[in-house]
């Protein structure tokens, strides 16, 4: 497996996105008052839709918030947790807080990049999987963490976190 | 609706459940909880009740701190103290029900304590145990006690009762009893708490504002996540009550987006309280109006400063602004703002039925009361605790937290995330309180306290922070943004045998500069970890610097592995398995690891049998050992066995 760039089934994947983005958008906004306040929350329900945040979808919300574009890709790009090109069905986080750190979750992190053939913070071409890596998910007692699709593992080593993986990917 | 008509079914509600006939399970649901496998517990529980045909009642809680437990249940039989479980697996469900449900032995070897009246077979009180008995549990008085999705529950243990006794008081007054309590902020800096409620208080305007900081985000940091999903009313309490105090009318609660659950309590509780108009237009009768609002966090470590989160608040990106202005002057909008952290406002809930005197009466002359802490690292108990201040640092490693594990050495305590520093072993009976931690070149930060052990570099380890702040700087200050990158680069270079005599100087002056130059606490803080582990672990970067040797054996690029000839029986193991195809050999025959093609990946030292244990991980020099593969038993004639 690659990684995005560069995939074929991806792009077809995006474009048929984009489409349904336009759709989705009409149905959102208007839910907003308009105000610069709710930049940060209707960037939020965007990545809950649709996973990343479309570039037509940010031209909307400025537009919607009376914003110039650049203050809108500005934010999305300012924090982390918004992603500008698609994530995978299922997204893997590994932690890699202190208290991981020193338990080992590098050696975890490894082996899932190796199962999946992926680097941290890349997607698989069919879009199956995303990889990201955490600074902290506050499950430090419970030290090598990792998260798939807000189910949080604790006391990870590389074998279990292959186990889990190879369970869930059946 | 009066305080006094919520209050009544309240109590009652409590009290029917306490004398109810039904064994009652409590069961730890937190985020480490579930982490641990609470949720399968649950469902096994639920299934053996239903076959067994008992009725019982189970009620999800918070988390009671005991982390290294879990998935834990506390069991109350009717008229029988009350008996705690840990370490739960889905097989020993079936025979706890069993033995203790049903036969009523309560299976000792397997309880970590009872709670309550009275005694049980040799179990002993769980609050007697060395991991309860230094604690005092102001803060989470509640956590893993009630059901955190109850405002009932809340009441029923006196919550609001504090925001009441606020409420029949001037603000002024209210300001004054926190001046005289001492509490001092919980997010790290530990500025007075009724000071800063005092500026904010004296700011002319109409419109003002409270914010709960509960973007805690610090790694190796848990403590408001917790108390957020073990007690999300304590904190609100505290806030409605220092609204009160300054004349707010509004306020937010910013909370990472990474705290889910937390997330949800707090969207229930703010529900729950808006029903009961403790929340709204005329709280309590008073004429007192507020509303609260959930700001969630999109992932900036840097937002957990002030002025960076109510930017991000506004919508805007989190960059931090130079002060002055304080927020109390100008803050949200340009408003007088108070902000105060997750942990601060639940002591504030706390001190007002009790008073300013009954919570002075912890901890020491400057630092007063209690304060949470979240154990994590190579420590036996890891969990989230809660004790008076100026308690010392081995009392927390050794007697809350069992000391350090596998018989590993202490070798620091990390204290304060990436803006605190490490404390050596030397110092372990530093006492824990602002003005301590800081002399010794860390801060109390937050709370978060990382144990490390002999098997960790301090100047990986050191990389490890950096790297965190590094990719967190905003960017908006040059002595941070580039600071911190350098300073990265260096302990790259150190960590990849690249160090240069004159780094570790390098570092240093780099460091004070970063300190006195960055805009926000972010910057001014970063420097603390290079600081602390040069401080005190100078021999270990000079290791690094000048016989290119790692003495924790951690930095890849100056380990290596070799196998040694007079352990190894040829069984061609490590030799199959090694991805580079580094080791050669045959069977019987000493393998040996071409140094060259070896990537140090370790798989060999992992799968070599342990009945062998051939293989060894070393820094530095290597021991003088064939080049070549040589028959089993050949090295040990020659070298007349010597080890």
């Amino acid at each position: 497996m690659a990684s995005l760039s560069g995939a074929q089934d991806s792009k077809v994947i995006l474009q048929e996105q984009q489409e349904i983005t336009e759709e989705r958008l009409n149905e959102i906004l208007p839910s907003y008052q308009g105000k610069e306040e709710e930049l940060i929350p209707i960037l939020q329900q965007i990545q809950q839709v649709f996973g990343y945040l479309p570039e037509s979808a940010m031209k909307k919300i400025a537009k919607f918030l009376k914003l110039p574009e650049s203050t809108v890709f500005g934010v999305g790009t300012f924090y982390a947790q918004f992603k500008l090109i698609p994530t995978g069905r299922n997204i893997i986080r590994v932690c890699r807080g202190t208290a991981c750190h020193v338990r080992g979750s590098a050696q975890i992190l490894a082996e899932i990049e190796k199962q999946l053939g992926i680097s941290a913070n890349e997607t698989t071409t069919d879009l199956e999987y995303s990889l990201e890596t955490i600074a902290c998910f506050g499950s430090c007692a419970l030290a090598p963490v990792m998260v798939i699709n807000n189910k949080v593992h604790g006391r990870m080593t590389a074998t279990k976190a292959g186990e889990i993986l190879n369970k869930g990917a059946q | 609706m009066s305080f006094e008509e919520i209050k009544g079914p309240a109590a009652l509600q409590w009290k029917a459940m306490q004398q109810s006939e039904n064994i009652r399970i409590l069961i730890g649901m937190g985020t480490c909880g579930r982490a641990a496998g609470a949720e399968d517990i649950l469902g096994v529980l639920n299934q053996e009740l239903a076959q067994q045909n008992i009725q019982a009642d189970i009620l999800p809680v918070g988390c009671i701190g005991l982390c290294y437990a879990e998935p834990l249940i506390e069991v109350i039989k009717p008229g029988m103290p009350s008996v705690f479980y840990g370490n739960l697996t889905p097989e020993i469900i079936p025979e706890i029900i069993r033995d203790y449900f049903i036969n009523g032995n309560p299976r000792s070897e397997l309880a970590l304590g009872i709670r309550g009246e009275g005694i049980l077979d040799s179990i002993p009180n769980l609050f007697d145990l060395p991991v309860l008995k230094p604690q005092v549990r102001i803060s989470l008085r509640n956590c893993g006690n009630i059901d955190p999705e109850s405002i009932d529950h809340y009441i029923a243990n006196g919550g609001y009762e504090g925001l009441a006794k606020a409420l029949r008081m001037e603000p002024q007054e209210v300001i004054d009893e926190i001046k005289k309590s001492g509490l001092r902020g919980r997010g790290g800096a530990g500025f007075p708490t009724g000071v800063k409620w005092q500026f904010c208080h004296d700011a002319p305007g109409n419109i003002k504002y409270v914010i709960c900081n509960a973007d805690e985000g610090d790694p190796g940091a848990f403590m408001d996540r917790a108390l957020l999903e073990g007690d999300p009313h304590a904190v609100i309490e505290g806030i409605l009550i220092g609204a009160y105090a300054i004349g707010a009318t509004e306020g937010y609660i910013y909370i990472r987006a990474e705290y889910p659950l937390a997330i949800q309590r707090l969207r229930i509780a703010i529900r729950q309280l808006e029903e009961y108009g403790l929340i709204g237009d005329d709280i309590m009768g008073s004429g007192f109006e507020f509303h609260i609002k959930i700001k969630e966090g999109a992932g900036a470590f840097v937002c957990g400063e002030e002025t960076a989160l109510m930017a991000s608040i506004e919508g805007k990106r989190g960059m931090p602004r130079s002060r002055p202005p304080f927020p109390a002057q100008s803050g949200l909008w340009g408003k007088p703002t108070t902000i105060n952290n997750v942990e601060t406002w639940s002591n504030v809930s706390a001190i007002f039925p009790k008073g300013a005197e009954w919570y002075a009466s912890y901890g020491t002359e400057k630092s007063k009361g209690t304060k949470n802490f979240s154990l994590a690292g190579k420590i036996v108990r890891t969990g989230l605790i809660e004790v008076p201040m100026g308690i010392s640092l081995r009392e927390i490693v050794y007697d809350i937290g069992g000391g350090i594990p596998e018989g590993k050495r202490l070798k620091a305590v990390q204290t304060g995330g990436p803006s605190g520093g490490f404390i050596p072993e030397s110092l372990i009976d530093l006492p824990v309180d602002y003005e301590s931690l800081a002399q010794a070149g860390s801060i109390m930060g937050s709370g978060g306290m990382v144990v490390i052990d002999d098997d960790t570099c301090m100047v990986d380890i050191t990389k490890f922070f950096l790297n965190f702040t590094q990719a967190e700087s905003c960017g908006k200050c040059i002595p941070c943004r580039w600071g911190t990158k350098q300073m990265l680069d260096i302990l790259e270079d150190i960590t990849n045998g690249k160090g240069r005599s004159g780094d570790i100087e390098l570092l240093q002056e780099l460091a004070e500069s970063v300190k006195d130059g960055s805009l926000c606490g972010l910057g001014q803080t970063a420097p603390n970890p290079v600081l602390t582990s040069i401080r005190y672990f100078r021999d270990e970067y000079k290791a690094h610097i000048e016989e290119k040797r790692c003495p924790a054996l951690v930095c890849n690029a100056l380990i290596s592995y070799y196998i040694d000839p007079e352990k190894c029986q040829g069984c061609m193991i490590c030799l199959r398995s090694c991805p580079a195809g580094a080791i050669k050999g045959g069977k019987r025959v000493v393998h040996v690891i071409d140094q060259d093609k070896c990537t140090n990946c370790g798989t060999c030292l992992n799968i070599c049998p342990p009945r062998f244990a051939a293989v060894v991980k070393t820094s530095g020099e290597m021991p003088a050992i064939p080049a070549e593969p040589v028959p089993v038993g050949f090295v040990s004639e020659t070298h007349g066995g010597q080890q």
